[in-house]
């Protein structure tokens, strides 16, 4: 597994997002050992307190092995330390990922010379300028940057437009256009300027950039325990101290039967005993779950993020982008009054062909494809003259000779046509409420050729719901998850739509403050809510969710606000942020459920290794069959530390999940992890049995 | 009638007996913990002891008055052993030592009922009936109000107020014990048990020699022994004596008796959470454990026999009244063990390894399967919790249960409820047996000897109060720490209950959706069984292999 190639990724493809993770490289875990190493520092130790334990046992038994020295004794002794090496090592595997990745981009932070404006005012022509290093910007320094330079730190462009490749921070070679107001003013440090000249507002303290907190969370530098985390720490510790007090207090018991214990077996019994493979692996799992989003291009500013989109009840997502493609396309010609289709298909292709709209180059393209009219070239109309779109006419259209057409909102073309004497008829009104029902936008086009103006026929303006949307619902509704589709749209259109998409509500009409009205609602309920925003009148709303993904096209407001930043700026992966949340619970809970379902098995090992000495009957409990005393407690801690490693890659992957109500869910972990968890030591233990009897010492 | 049809007749009216009072029962119960209307007694109690009925208290408020209640009680049961040779009633009997007060005082308190001493010979009647059978009411009236507690936290949301212990207490023993005792304790009566003030009385045996018998009011006594699952015998014998339970169908009623609340109170639950079937969830959990330990312990004294007069007598008869038969002693055994109650109608030091095993391992389950009165079900609902969390997490969402979330703090309390009594009894039996004084106790040696003093801890520890006998627990060291097991075994666990109460009350509710852990369905039973099992069984597996198992698997 390597970290996703980010800069370099050919043109128009996706970076990689493979998370297998599963294939793990034995390299990696070879250049994972001396951080490995490092960790087993017992002042880091303890802040996990079954491995702690595990530490503490080690060393005893070191102590112990080296007063009376036995193959028995430095077996266990071996293996206890090997059991604390893996924890730490599949801590420092999961870490290292996110090294690889900080590394990359590392690199797009080579010390960069920034162009810092000396009182810069809008509009002003003549600027002095000054070179700083981009470390000693302060927020709200103006600078300039051109073409072929680096943007010296994150901000906001004040003034002009430009495009920027921004592939050094999310693995999109093809370049954005970036321009001053509106909701693609943020620019990022570390990403470079291809075309043009801007002057951008610093917006971030130096060392606190976007880059940098990215590092820092690849790194796992900014690691935080989880609600979750720690609540679960809480219970593995309270399991430790009572295995502890099993046995501890169990070497009195055993004096009396005259089966007095070595340290280095209660230790070993206790090591068995504690959740040891859970407690192993709970930190890398946190980590690679953080991965796992990175991997998917999308940056969690926290841990607690992560686990709240699990959590989520309820999904915002625009209609805009993530339900539907970006525009409306043109899906019918729909003809009134006599008028025939082709005659109306001609008219909407003249009407369109100055129209750069995406809806005005769909009714382009319908025409051609339905009808077979080609498009025609500007020079080929002559003395054509085009009327363009504005917000107060609401119509387009095109003058060739005396012969007007216009096509354009119902209610400004019926306007037109009865300015030039003409009247729009109930046919229309009929047509045009239908297209609305249904949740499309019709266009009305009309024609005036010097007698009253006539209505040829409305154009159908289709929103067109995304390819699997449907299902993507369904799934999210098997989860226990609502979607709630917000869009700008009239009740009517939002309903038709929200129908076609499976979304289970919509919020029409939709104000900023109606977005976060909803979510203060949703949340009172005691929900949580899960959105997607980008613009800066989105911030409010996405600082209330409790799961806030920014796009990273978005102004920096809307980045500041959320906890999450996508940097492929697809609403559509909130879903699979909410899957990524489930999958990190899901896992430390199946292993957990494993690491105590093994206790089983290991009892049924090491306990006749114990007592069949002075109670015979209980070598009946020895159903393995293992081959001596000392043989069985060295498998069972053998298997104790094998199956640490074993797992790391589950603990990276995360365990297999698929959208589906719980109870079913937690029928198939029981049977994977806590069945298998009861079965499984049973035969390891026996394996290795098989193999340690030939060791010389533990016959 | 054969002993087998007899005895599948039993319990098969024991199962009907339970099943038609789970609803009557539990709901009268939940209307006692709801309803906001006072009785004219009532008020006259909360003037007297200058308690507001209206005011609601936080966790904390709560706990101190459990705590200072107990306290209290515990003080006044002390003075009154220690003073009973200057009251009335007292028969003559000089005061009971200080060592021993302590650790009856702390055993009556603790709805244990553990007794180092022998009643008929020790105590008068004053002390019987105004000492040690008020305990019997009120410790139990604690456990009830301590799980109403916690079952508050889950219904009420965003409060930091779990209801009043004084009005709780006050309407348990008002509306709830007192009126059963009193229609039970007639029934008793008419079953055949004593109820009178008679002294010592000499009578002639059929052999021609002499016995001293003593009176009492045994039946008042006996009652709420079993309904509120307290266990202490008015005789040093308990429930296998002539007097407290002198045939088939006492016997039989007073392991309804002691069954009767702590079955009931999962419908308290559901009517309280608004949803029944959690209750049922939870009442099934306990129904199924206790099902097999029955089996478990029925069929080993049947067929588990190790001896040449166990095979003749056809059954472990050793130690078995024989006008109860192996098979009501052995339900009675399961129950008893079961339930935090502690009375026993045989002894179980007698028993099977495995049966004798099997009741040391239910008092180890936590006194849940039902449990005592409150206490089994608090201690499920605690269990409940934590495997709630660890399926919870297996669902992809943070654990939660009856739509409150079970986050760091709730773990908090839970995982130390759980640490609380396996600590206690180790400890304790650790301890013993690390002292050479403590381990001569032993009647016998070898595991069952070991057996007697784990049995003692755990009975203990868990406030059964049930003994395995064989061992000599008058003594000063084992007065003093048991009786500490106790009180450590009882409050310690009430403190995490009431701030998980208090801690779950404060939460906004949770909407249930699809994506929720369904707590209500037989995989949830399942589940929530197995989760008992293990963490009971890893528990305490090493310690039952050195005692019972080593005897059982010779």
């Amino acid at each position: 597994m390597s970290a996703p190639s980010r800069p370099g990724t050919a043109p128009g493809t996706a970076p990689s997002r493979t998370v297998s993770g599963g294939l793990l490289d034995p390299r990696q875990l070879i250049a994972s050992l001396p951080d490995a190493a490092r960790k087993l520092d017992p002042r880091g130790m303890v802040r996990n307190p079954v491995m702690f334990v595990v530490e503490v046992g080690a060393l005893l038994t070191t102590a112990f092995a080296c007063r009376g020295p036995s193959v028995f004794a430095w077996v266990i002794t071996v293996w206890l330390w090997l059991t604390v090496l893996f924890a730490t090592l599949s801590e420092a595997v999961a870490e290292g990922r996110g090294k690889a990745q900080a590394e990359t981009l590392r690199r797009t932070k080579t010390a960069t010379v920034a162009r810092r404006l000396v009182d810069w005012r809008p509009r002003a022509a003549e600027v002095a300028e000054e070179e700083v290093p981009a470390a000693e910007l302060r927020l709200g320094d103006r600078v300039v940057v051109e073409a072929g330079q680096v943007i010296p730190g994150d901000g906001d462009v004040v003034e002009g437009v430009a495009s920027v490749d921004e592939s050094a921070i999310t693995g999109e070679s093809a370049p954005v256009i970036r321009e001053s107001g509106g909701d693609r003013s943020a620019v990022t440090g570390g990403t470079k300027v291809l075309s043009d000249r801007i002057v951008v507002k610093i917006t971030s303290r130096p060392g606190e950039t976007f880059i940098d907190r990215m590092i820092a969370l690849v790194e796992g530098a900014a690691r935080q325990k989880t609600p979750n985390e720690i609540a679960l720490n809480i219970l593995l510790a309270s399991l430790t101290v009572i295995f502890l007090l099993a046995v501890v207090t169990l070497q009195p018991f055993a004096i009396y039967a005259r089966a007095e214990q070595s340290i280095v077996v209660l230790v070993a019994l206790v090591v068995a005993l504690i959740p040891t493979t859970i407690g192993a692996l709970l930190s890398a799992i946190g980590i690679a779950g953080m991965d796992r989003l990175v991997q998917r291009n999308v940056l969690a500013l926290s841990g607690r993020a992560v686990e709240a989109a699990g959590d989520v009840n309820t999904l915002l997502l625009d209609k805009t982008g993530t339900i539907t493609f970006g525009n409306r396309q043109a899906a019918e010609f729909l003809p009134v009054g006599g008028t025939a289709v082709e005659e109306l298909a001609d008219a909407a292709q003249l009407s369109s062909l100055a129209d750069e709209t995406p809806e005005g180059r769909s009714v382009v393209v319908l025409a051609k494809e339905t009808y077979g009219l080609r498009a025609r070239d500007e020079g080929e109309l002559g003395g054509a003259r085009f009327v363009p779109f504005t917000a107060r006419t609401r119509m387009s259209g095109v003058d060739i000779g005396g012969r007007q057409v216009r096509k354009g909102a119902a209610s400004a073309v019926a306007e037109w046509v009865a300015g030039h004497g003409g009247r729009s008829g109930a046919d229309v009104q009929a047509v045009v409420d239908r297209i609305s029902q249904e949740g499309g936008t019709p266009l009305v086009v009309a024609e005036h050729t010097g007698a009253a103006a006539r209505v040829l026929g409305v154009i159908h303006l289709k929103d067109v719901v995304k390819h699997g949307m449907r299902e993507r619902f369904e799934e999210l509704r098997r989860m226990g998850i609502r979607t709630i589709m917000i869009t700008g749209d009239n009740p009517l259109t939002a309903r038709a739509i929200a129908d076609e998409a499976g979304v289970d509500d919509f919020l029409a009409e939709a104000a900023p403050e109606d977005k976060m009205a909803l979510i203060r609602r949703e949340q009172a309920g005691g929900k949580l809510v899960a959105m997607t925003g980008d613009g800066t009148n989105d911030a409010p709303a996405l600082a209330q969710a409790d799961v806030g993904v920014a796009m990273n096209t978005g102004t920096s407001a809307a980045k500041e606000a959320g906890n999450m930043v996508d940097l492929d700026s697809n609403p559509t992966k909130l879903i699979e942020i909410v899957e990524i949340g489930k999958q990190l619970l899901i896992t430390r809970g199946a292993l957990t459920t494993f690491s105590i379902a093994n206790d089983v098995a290991k009892y049924f090992a090491i306990i006749p290794a114990m007592f069949a000495v002075v109670h015979p009957g209980l070598e009946k409990l020895n159903v393995m069959r293992l081959h001596s005393p000392t043989s069985a407690i060295a498998s069972a801690i053998i298997f104790n530390a094998l199956i640490i490693v074993a797992l790391i890659p589950l603990a990276l992957r995360g365990v297999r999940y698929r959208p589906s109500s719980a109870a079913d869910l937690l029928g198939r972990n029981i049977r994977v992890y806590g069945l298998g968890g009861l079965v499984l030591p049973f035969l390891g233990i026996k394996l290795i049995d098989l193999v340690v009897q030939f060791v010389p010492g533990l016959r | 009638m054969s002993g087998t049809l007899a005895g599948w007749l039993q319990i098969v009216a024991l199962v009907a007996a339970l099943a038609l009072t789970y609803r009557p029962l539990g709901d009268a119960i939940a209307h006692v913990l709801t309803t906001p209307r006072h009785l004219r007694a009532e008020r006259l109690v909360y003037r007297l002891a200058g308690v507001d009925g209206d005011a609601d208290q936080r966790w904390s408020a709560y706990l101190r008055g459990v705590l200072a209640f107990s306290a209290v009680s515990v003080l006044f049961l002390y003075g009154f052993l220690r003073l009973q040779s200057c009251l009335p009633l007292s028969l003559g009997r000089p005061p009971m030592p200080a060592d021993q007060s302590f650790n009856t005082a702390a055993s009556f308190v603790t709805n244990t009922n553990w007794q180092s001493y022998s009643g008929e010979s020790t105590l008068g009647h004053l002390v019987q009936m105004a000492g040690l059978a008020v305990q019997n009411f009120v410790s139990a009236a604690v456990g009830i109000a301590v799980v109403a507690a916690l079952i508050r936290g889950f219904t009420r949301t965003g409060t930091d107020r779990v209801g009043n212990f004084w009005v709780d207490l006050t309407r348990i023993v008002l509306r709830v014990l007192l009126p059963l005792a009193f229609v039970f304790a007639i029934v008793l009566v008419a079953g055949g048990v004593i109820q009178n003030f008679h002294g010592v009385e000499t009578v002639p045996t059929i052999a021609g020699g002499h016995q001293s018998v003593i009176g009492g009011p045994v039946a008042s006594q006996e009652v709420i022994k079993e309904l509120g699952t307290n266990g202490g015998g008015f005789y040093n014998a308990n429930s296998s004596h002539p007097f407290e339970n002198p045939n088939a169908f006492t016997n039989w009623l007073e392991i309804y008796l002691l069954l009767a609340i702590a079955f009931a109170l999962p419908r308290t639950f559901g009517r309280m959470a608004g949803d029944h079937r959690q209750g049922y969830a939870i009442v099934a959990v306990m129904a199924l454990i206790w099902a097999a330990s029955v089996a478990i312990v029925t069929v080993n004294e049947l067929h588990g026999v190790s001896s040449r007069a166990g095979h003749a007598a056809g059954g472990m008869a050793e130690g078995k009244e024989q006008r109860l038969g192996v098979w009501a002693s052995a339900l009675f055994a399961a129950a008893t063990t079961l339930t935090s109650t502690g009375a026993i109608d045989s002894a179980h030091d007698s028993y099977s390894p495995f049966g004798g095993g099997m009741t040391i391992f239910n008092m180890m389950l936590g006194e849940i399967a039902p449990g005592g009165t409150g206490s089994g079900l608090y201690g499920m609902l605690v269990l409940a919790v934590i495997a709630v969390f660890v399926a919870g997490l297996m669902v992809g969402r943070t654990p939660e249960y009856l739509g409150k979330k079970l986050r760091g703090r709730e773990m908090k309390f839970a995982s130390l409820y759980i640490l609380t009594t396996p600590a206690v009894v180790l400890a304790g039996a650790g301890l013993a047996m690390a002292r050479p004084g403590e381990r001569a106790g032993m009647l016998n040696p070898g595991p069952h000897g070991f057996s007697e003093v784990l049995y003692a801890f755990t009975s203990a520890g868990n406030n059964n109060g049930s003994a395995f006998a064989g061992l000599s627990v008058d003594t000063a060291w084992y007065n003093t720490v048991l009786g500490l097991a106790m009180l450590f075994g009882r409050f310690l666990p009430m403190v995490f209950v009431l701030a998980l109460a208090g801690s779950l009350a404060g939460q906004a509710p949770v909407p249930v959706t699809a994506g929720t852990l369904p707590t209500h369905r037989p995989q949830f039973v399942g589940l929530l069984t197995a989760v008992v099992l293990i963490v009971v069984g890893l528990t305490y597996f090493p310690a039952l292999s050195l005692g019972p198992l080593a005897e059982g698997l010779q």
